[in-house]
């Protein structure tokens, strides 16, 4: 058997149900892989090993009394936005730094109900606020493509732990691109469900009516076996979607001829690069070669989908991280002189550069006499932009696009720039916008680099972006790539 | 639209942040950049146009009344900074 550590986690399921080998080999397998590895790639926080290998060894006792769930004993690592009780949530902030959760987040405890076996908490933007990683209090993840390079964000822990091997699976959060960026700038395949497909109940809030937990794993099938463990109704989450869970791997072998595929012309005009509508034409043409059908569609409101969603997302994380206060739970300064000194230095010493923006960005939005300039009109746009996916959806099953609008970028290249670093989301926040599933997969690598495509679909439609991109990946080995620098 | 920096000082104020001169100089500019793309919204026309809050537009569900919670005081009070005798210790406010 080649290395553990080169299997996809379905491949994994496989050989653990053929007794070719246990779980204790595999998380052994990968928990070396980790010592090995972490340290240049900086991916996991927190290595859960003697955890994990406890885990393992009750995984493959239950698979040999025959009381085991079909996942049990496989491998998965949680970003550290989740909740998991007993070890270390941070949230990539200072302000959690020593947080150690009361309880296991609902995306953790379906897990751990599956038999998943955590490896440990994956690095992330402080608060997913970010889009390269850089703002880490745990410091900057790298892309195993290229050191020098971002992996994405917020989930470049995420994406770089899958990339390099260091997790089959991994869980991550999308707020306005967060799982989807950091899948195509690290060649890995990233899903982010419907709004309400998966509960937050413990995930920590950003921007409440925009986040959603999902997964990033090297292949579309991966994601379809994932999704189902973790996807599904909570009643501890008020907006959970009590829309029943279909089995995703039984549709992902559906044929796609007939099936309309809608390319948004504001994703194929001049500012779309070269070097990118080379990568999208050689997606486009699997697609026809499938017997589908191109129809050009029109999303009129993707320009202002990123102030509107930057007003929106601002002004819920500045509600939501009003919470951290310094008296409940979190960093607390030292010798305060009074409890507005307590407040005032808990969060400014707390949080870091990029959250502080935020919530004072969010706070200005929000205050008095600027409501309806910002927060009002935001979400009229939002309505709009819902509107021109409505409006899209009547002429076709799924749209095609860019996930990014390059490559990986350089550390420290946009990190001083944060308007730069906004618009490197074009791509993908109208979707949160909207609500709606929407999926990165490995398209052809540019210059050595991955790049992804996105499939975005209509609401609860993963089983059908899932179909579609397992396709593209029987039929091209762009998604077998992986970064030639790690051993 | 653009702030001064007695405006980025309230509102560092609303969000209980304290800010150093040189944070709230460079929060300034900051701000400033991002309320100039933030001001591209004020090209849509947003006449009539409903604001839409949430994603899917669903009714809150709500849950039957009765308790299911149980007091886990010292679980929650454990991860706390300061507490005594199961209250949660601030600087005093009254004097």
């Amino acid at each position: 058997m080649s290395d553990l550590t080169d299997l996809t986690f379905s491949q994994l399921q496989r050989a653990l149900d053929e007794g070719a080998t246990s779980s204790l080999e595999i998380t052994t397998a990968y928990l070396d892989r980790i010592s090995m590895l972490n340290s240049d790639l900086n991916a996991f926080i927190t290595v859960s090993g003697e955890d994990a290998l406890l885990s393992a060894k009750n995984a493959d006792l239950a698979r040999r009394k025959g009381i085991s769930g079909p996942f049990s004993g496989l491998p998965i690592a949680h970003k550290d936005i989740f909740c998991t009780n007993g070890t270390a949530t941070t949230c990539g902030s200072k302000m959690l730094a020593n947080f150690v959760a009361p309880y296991d987040a609902h995306v953790v405890s379906q897990c751990n109900k599956a038999g998943l076996v955590s490896l440990g908490k994956l690095n992330m933007d402080e608060f997913a606020m970010g889009s390269s990683n850089e703002n880490s209090f745990f410091g900057p993840v790298r892309n195993p493509w290229d050191s020098r390079r971002v992996p994405g964000g917020s989930s470049g822990g995420s994406a770089a732990a899958v990339a390099a091997r260091l997790t089959p699976l991994a869980t991550a959060t999308d707020t306005g691109g967060s799982i989807r960026q950091p899948a195509a700038l690290t060649g890995t395949s990233g899903l982010k469900p419907t709004y309400g497909r998966v509960s937050r109940f413990g995930m920590i809030a950003f921007a409440s009516s925009l986040d959603q937990g999902g997964l990033i794993a090297r292949t579309a099938e991966d994601i379809a076996l994932g999704l189902g463990i973790i996807a599904g109704y909570d009643q501890r989450d008020s907006t959970s979607a009590e829309e029943p869970v279909p089995n995703y791997i039984d549709t992902i072998n559906q044929k796609l001829s007939g099936l309309k595929i809608g390319l948004p012309k504001q994703f194929f005009d001049d500012r779309l690069n070269d070097s990118m509508r080379k990568v999208m034409d050689c997606v486009i043409t699997v697609f026809e070669s499938f017997g589908a059908s191109i129809v050009s569609v029109s999303l009129d409101h993707v320009a202002e989908s990123i102030p509107a969603y930057y007003v929106i997302s601002s002004a819920e994380a500045s509600s939501n991280l009003s919470r951290f206060d310094g008296v409940r739970f979190g960093y607390r300064a030292k010798q305060p002189s009074d409890l507005t000194d307590l407040y005032e230095r808990s969060r400014s010493e707390g949080f870091g550069r990029e959250v502080k923006r935020r919530i004072l960005m969010g706070t200005y939005a929000l205050s008095e006499g600027y409501y309806d300039a910002y927060y009002k009109r935001a979400q009229q746009i939002r309505r709009l932009i819902k509107q021109d996916f409505d409006r899209a959806f009547e002429a076709c099953d799924l749209l095609l696009g860019p996930t990014t609008p390059s490559t990986a970028f350089n550390l420290g290249e946009k990190s001083s720039d944060p308007v730069a670093m906004y618009l490197e989301d074009i791509y993908t926040v109208a979707t949160n916008m909207a609500g709606l599933p929407g999926g990165s997969f490995q398209a052809p690598l540019i210059d050595g680099l991955p790049s992804g495509f996105q499939l975005t679909g209509p609401a609860f439609s993963e089983g059908r972006i899932l179909n579609a991109a397992h396709q593209v990946q029987q039929a091209t080995d762009w998604h077998t790539k992986h970064p030639a620098g790690a051993p | 639209m653009s702030l001064t920096s007695d405006d980025v000082k309230r509102v560092a104020k609303l969000a209980r942040l304290g800010l150093t001169e040189i944070e709230t100089k460079l929060t300034l500019e900051q701000l400033n950049s991002i309320l100039i793309l933030v001001d591209q919204m004020q090209k849509v026309d947003t006449t009539g146009v409903a604001p839409l809050a949430h994603p899917l537009e669903l009714t809150q569900t709500l849950r039957a009344d009765q308790v299911d919670e149980s007091n886990q005081r010292e679980k929650y009070q454990a991860i706390a900074p300061q507490t005594a005798s199961g209250f949660y210790l601030v600087p005093r406010v009254v004097e």
